[in-house]
């Protein structure tokens, strides 16, 4: 979240879409209630569904899954042609005053922008960038009116995608999707705030960041981001996933959201130089010029002592990816045969991974597989017969299977970082029952173990292994805390203040109070920058717990830490004008006092930089404003376009030659099963119950009580047509694979008209499987695509095509 | 089971001549249920199986997101969904409701309980049920005009919600308002929920419901669980809730005339048991009775 939960409540529109924060995130839906009760917000809905946010929602807009982008591109057409923007926020704030190269185009016909390549269905994006003048800075137009530049050609962008056109892709009602706008122009003033809610119905699309980023340049030119009440807001899935991607475990990343090292870059200067951030204006922070600050603190943290100057702190010790190893990627190379062994460490990827038929067949080509989980799960199981729900020969799978039972979250203590950034320190409830173990523990072992295995045999590259600094108390099982600290970084000697030489600033040993601190000469280590500040020698500070909000704005300084360093609202510097003065004074934040930046919350902004200066308020980029053009950002284009998920029942109307996402990796064999509308003609989607937490809660006899049975909900019409009664059996089956579940008729399934044709949308509960306290099934992602978005190749499962019928019940082993 | 919390001030017993005092205003406490706060999680009925200890076995799916099907002795309160299409505004709403126990100010199954003590009033308003006393003859059920006591196949006792008096009278809110992660349900005492209600209603009106409103019933003299409804001209449309609930003439009449002959016609009944006991003997549980009810109790086929 660029803003956070508490703060939800300062919003006056909350819009919702790309999520159901009612249905997955019911604890902080109270901030939407909140927000409705005392500070008189609409909430608005749009979703494909009617959902459980619909229910308590003051409107709601249906939607073709799938299309979020085409819809949100047509609220900016509403914006820009009715002038219902923040002018100075965009003028200011925004690269929208920015030229770009004259190479740059995009072909409206094909929906392709300059550089395209189709046989690596990738981009040459040297073109999706400014024109530079003469001393190397971006030129502008302040005026915005030079046809080329940012404000200008979004303009022209998203001309096409007027109301009617919106509503013939979308199905959305013209009436609706108009009431919509208006609720969101009503916020592009400065006094009012939208805050915008989604989470997997924005990402799970092959299109899924370009949904993201077209929320955000509506929050920009509304001058939303950074204000109370505002921001882009990802609700994230699980108590910590904000924390996994925290500190790196993206295949991708290193901690801290620092670039994985790729074959190509050659050394750590090869690396450093892939990543220029050379302001690209006058006076500008840039802050990721600290960046290898962070990386050597990293690599220091990773290697200790056997990191140094001489050897570029380790660096070629990490691994090179010569491609990203995403999920998709990993299990394409286990269907593939090309990967002998697998640890499922709080992973359930015969349910949760698409395409359930081929994640079978790849698991019975592992040698072995390992399940590190405080539950039996699915996968563990994968090689077992469970009649229907799992129709599969156990003499023809040779799979050796090992279960290690680990700890449930309530038998260990330690950090959850939570969706508004904030670490909050929890303490252990009970003790892990009969031979489970902390997943640390596990870990721990097999590390001394192979660390052994080199030491005594040796092997090929032994350093990566044999160099990895592991200072803990023992050596088999590294403690939480000690685990914090590390994150959070320490001075490896002694440091004197940069300003005042004569002045100690940390003594060898001591915990970094702030990123700031950081040193790219080996005096510092860290394992994660953005949590430096969380476990100071002031002790933990994540373990806090005093709630007081002086301000009344949902701002609470001393609970736990938000990273970074403890911030709760991200880009507050952009809450002020220009000149340092609060837009407007219901939504005052941080503002300039003549001396200094002053507010509830820690500014995001040099304390003390003066306004007349000039400096930008988005000081992470080398221009100092935000981007509503995302140069070379973004794999399939600098501004969002338009594309159909790769199964439709429609051809995309705008440019039918490239329907789907032109930069979406898809691998041979999963292009041959996506459907065609002819055989598979209903939109089918995927999504979670409140009664359900992923494949977890199914073990649950609780929550077995609340929702016991997998079901399929569809509209009367549909069901009519099919012949369909209320609670009868029903199968579902796409290209490839089917399930059966119990029908549920509902009006709140809309029935659409998507380009003149009726489309009708069959909805799905993930949450349901063979092992549990739930009726056993076969699992929803036996009906999913393999293809994922072109940016994070998360998966498409929002939206694809099915088929349904009446059915007999499944035959149970 | 269910029991009598011995540290609330009774104010009325089932079946027994006991003065009826009023309710103290004072003391009378009350839970909101604010039905356009309410998301439908089921939250409240976790908490509630949870803090009584009730586990029924895991139904099916019959085509609704009711789960549980019903109200039974393992589920006091459900979360009922209904589906409206509201024509004059052009919209769909999803009415969620929680049902359960309203604690009438005048209990219908208080009065049609023919055991003495089953069923109880304290001074607060909360009504309890108190198994040891039940005889599971079932006529709260008729008497509720809420259609909510359940009467358990396994020991033959009615079951309802008790408002958590165990919790109330240690200072506490019940489980289901603790649970409730959107203030949908609050609780306090009636005066505050009533100016709650008030305020709740002002911001619906404000939003288009012109007939929002509390739902506390007159016609048995209101309850100590009331209802914010976005439509309180049409109670009815949320999953049946009765318009204008009344205790059955039948009830009142048992409670009147009826009684009286009634209980002449119990003494003779029990004359002529007396008898029999003494002319056949006592009855004897068989073992084969005994393990019947053991599965039962377990939820396992007999």
């Amino acid at each position: 979240m660029t803003n956070n939960w508490t703060d939800i409540k300062n919003a006056d529109v909350v819009l919702i879409m790309g999520g159901n924060a009612a249905e997955a995130h019911p604890c902080g839906f109270k901030w939407v209630t909140e927000a409705k009760h005392h500070n008189k917000a609409r909430l608005v809905v749009v979703d494909p569904r009617f959902t459980r946010s619909a229910a308590v929602s003051d409107y709601y807009c249906p939607i073709r899954a799938g299309t979020d982008t085409a819809y949100l591109l047509g609220v900016i057409n509403y914006l820009l042609t009715n002038e219902q923007y923040h002018k100075d926020y965009v003028a200011n704030y925004t690269n929208a005053s920015f030229i770009v190269r004259g190479d740059f185009s995009f072909d409206e016909g094909e929906g392709l922008y300059s550089g395209y390549n189709p046989e690596r269905r990738a981009y040459d994006r040297s073109s999706w960038e400014y024109e530079l003048g003469e001393d190397g800075f971006a030129r502008r137009d302040l005026t915005l009116s030079d046809p080329n530049c940012v404000f200008q050609l979004l303009k022209k962008h998203v001309a096409r995608y007027t109301p009617e056109v919106v509503s013939r892709i979308t199905g959305a009602p013209q009436d609706k999707f108009l009431k919509v706008c208006e609720y969101i122009g009503s916020t592009g003033n400065g006094e009012r705030s939208m805050t915008i809610m989604y989470a997997l119905g924005w990402t799970q699309h092959s299109h899924g960041s370009q949904n993201i980023r077209t929320a955000a340049m509506i929050q920009l030119l509304l001058g939303n981001q950074g204000v109370p009440g505002g921001g882009v807001n990802a609700l994230r899935g699980h108590s910590n996933v904000q924390g996994l991607t925290d500190i790196g475990v993206l295949a991708h990343l290193t901690p801290g959201y620092l670039g994985m090292p790729r074959d190509g870059e050659g050394n750590f200067d090869g690396h450093l130089a892939a990543r220029d951030f050379t302001p690209l204006l006058p006076d500008q922070t840039s802050y990721w010029q600290n960046y290898k600050k962070f990386y050597v603190s990293l690599l220091k943290a990773m290697y200790g002592s056997a990191a140094t100057p001489a050897n570029d702190f380790g660096f070629d010790w990490l691994p090179k990816i010569d491609k990203v190893y995403d999920t998709l990627q990993i299990f394409e190379r286990v269907y593939q045969g090309e990967v002998n062994g697998f640890i499922c460490q709080g992973f359930n990827p015969l349910m949760s991974v698409p395409n359930k038929a081929k994640m079978s067949a790849g698991l019975s080509k592992l040698k072995f597989l390992v399940s590190m989980d405080p539950l039996m799960t699915d996968t563990a199981e994968f090689w077992k017969n469970h009649g229907d729900a799992n129709p599969v020969n156990p003499a023809d799978i040779q799979t050796e299977v090992f279960v290690l039972p680990t700890n449930c979250f309530a038998e260990d203590e330690g950090s959850f970082t939570n969706s508004s950034r904030c670490l909050n320190w929890r303490w252990k409830a009970a003790e892990p029952p009969g031979n489970a173990r902390h997943d640390a523990q596990v870990m721990a072992e097999l590390m001394q173990r192979i660390m052994r295995l080199y030491r005594e045999e040796g092997g090929t590259a032994p350093e990566p292994i044999l160099n990895l600094d592991w200072q803990y108390a023992d050596p088999m099982y590294p403690q939480p805390d000690e685990l914090l600290k590390e994150l959070n970084g320490k001075a490896l000697r002694t440091i004197r203040d940069a300003s005042d030489p004569t002045k100690v600033q940390y003594q060898a040993g001591q915990q970094l109070a702030s990123f700031g601190h950081l040193r790219d000469d080996g005096s510092t280590s860290s394992a994660c920058w953005l949590y430096t500040g969380a476990f100071t020698e002031a002790g933990n500070i994540t373990a806090r717990r005093d709630n007081s909000d002086p301000s009344g704005l949902g701002v609470h300084p001393n609970w736990g830490f938000a990273w970074p360093a403890n911030r709760r609202i991200l880009y507050n510097r952009a809450s002020a004008d220009p000149q340092g003065r609060p837009w407007s004074e219901r939504k005052a934040y941080i503002q300039w006092d003549g001396s200094r930046w002053v507010g509830p919350d820690v500014p995001d902004y040099g304390a003390t930089v003066d306004p007349a200066r000039k400096v930008g308020p988005f000081i992470m980029n080398p221009e100092g404003v935000s981007r509503l053009f995302a140069r070379k950002l973004m794999a399939e284009g600098p501004f969002p376009e338009h594309y159909e998920p790769f199964e439709s029942p429609v051809a995309n109307v705008l440019h039918p030659n490239h329907s789907s996402n032109p930069a979406a990796r898809v691998f041979k064999g999963d292009l041959e099963v996506f459907g065609t509308s002819d055989e598979f003609p209903y939109v089918a989607t995927t999504y979670r119950l409140v009664e359900h937490f992923h494949w977890w809660t199914k073990t649950s006899k609780l929550n077995a009580i609340v929702q016991p049975e997998f079901f399929v909900e569809i509209n009367p019409a549909l069901a009519a047509e099919k012949g369909i009664s209320n609670g009868d059996w029903v199968r579902v089956f796409s290209n490839r694979g089917s399930v059966k579940g119990k029908a549920v008729i509902t009006k709140r399934i809309p029935q659409l008209t998507v380009d003149g044709k009726t489309v009708h949308t069959v909805g799905m509960p993930i949450h349901f499987g063979f092992i549990g306290e739930t009726k056993t099934a076969v699992g929803v992602n036996a009906l999913t695509p393999f293809v994922g978005d072109a940016n994070t190749n998360t998966p498409e499962y929002k939206a694809f095509l099915v088929d349904i019928e009446r059915a007999d019940p499944p035959a149970v082993a | 089971m269910s029991y009598i919390n011995p540290k609330l001030d009774l104010v009325r017993r089932s079946a027994s001549s006991d003065p009826e005092p009023a309710l103290a205003p004072g003391d009378q406490v009350a839970k909101l249920i604010d039905i356009s706060k309410c998301i439908g999680c089921k939250a409240c009925q976790v908490a509630c199986m949870e803090w009584n200890e009730l586990r029924q076995e895991p139904e099916e799916n019959v085509g609704v997101y009711d789960n549980p099907a019903d109200l039974n002795p393992d589920t006091w309160t459900l979360m009922r969904f209904t589906e409206y299409e509201n024509t004059a505004e052009d919209r769909l709403e999803w009415l969620i409701r929680k049902d359960g126990c309203m604690h009438c100010t005048d209990p219908g199954c208080l009065k049609a309980c023919p055991a003495p003590g089953a069923i109880v009033q304290y001074s607060n308003g909360i009504v309890d049920f108190n198994s040891e006393a039940c005889i599971g003859c079932g006529y709260c059920v008729k008497g509720c005009p809420f259609n909510i006591p359940r009467i358990s196949k396994a020991d033959n006792k009615a079951y309802k919600c008790t408002l958590c008096s165990d919790r109330v009278a240690e200072g506490m809110g019940p489980a289901c308002a603790k649970a409730c992660p959107t203030k949908a349900i609050t609780f306090g005492s009636k005066a505050d929920m009533v100016t709650l209600a008030a305020e709740r209603v002002e911001d619906l009106k404000e939003r288009g419901y012109a007939r929002a409103g509390l739902y506390d019933p007159p016609g048995v003299n209101g309850t100590h669980v009331m209802y914010v409804l976005h439509h309180a001209d049409q109670p009815s449309l949320y999953a049946g809730l009765p318009d204008n609930p009344r205790i059955s003439p039948i009830v009142e009449t048992w409670k009147g005339v009826t009684k009286y002959a009634g209980l002449l016609a119990i003494g003779a009944a029990a004359a002529v048991g007396l008898g029999h006991y003494f002319m056949a003997g006592p009855n004897e549980v068989s073992d084969h009775d005994e393990d019947a009810a053991r599965k039962l109790k377990e939820g396992r086929d007999v």
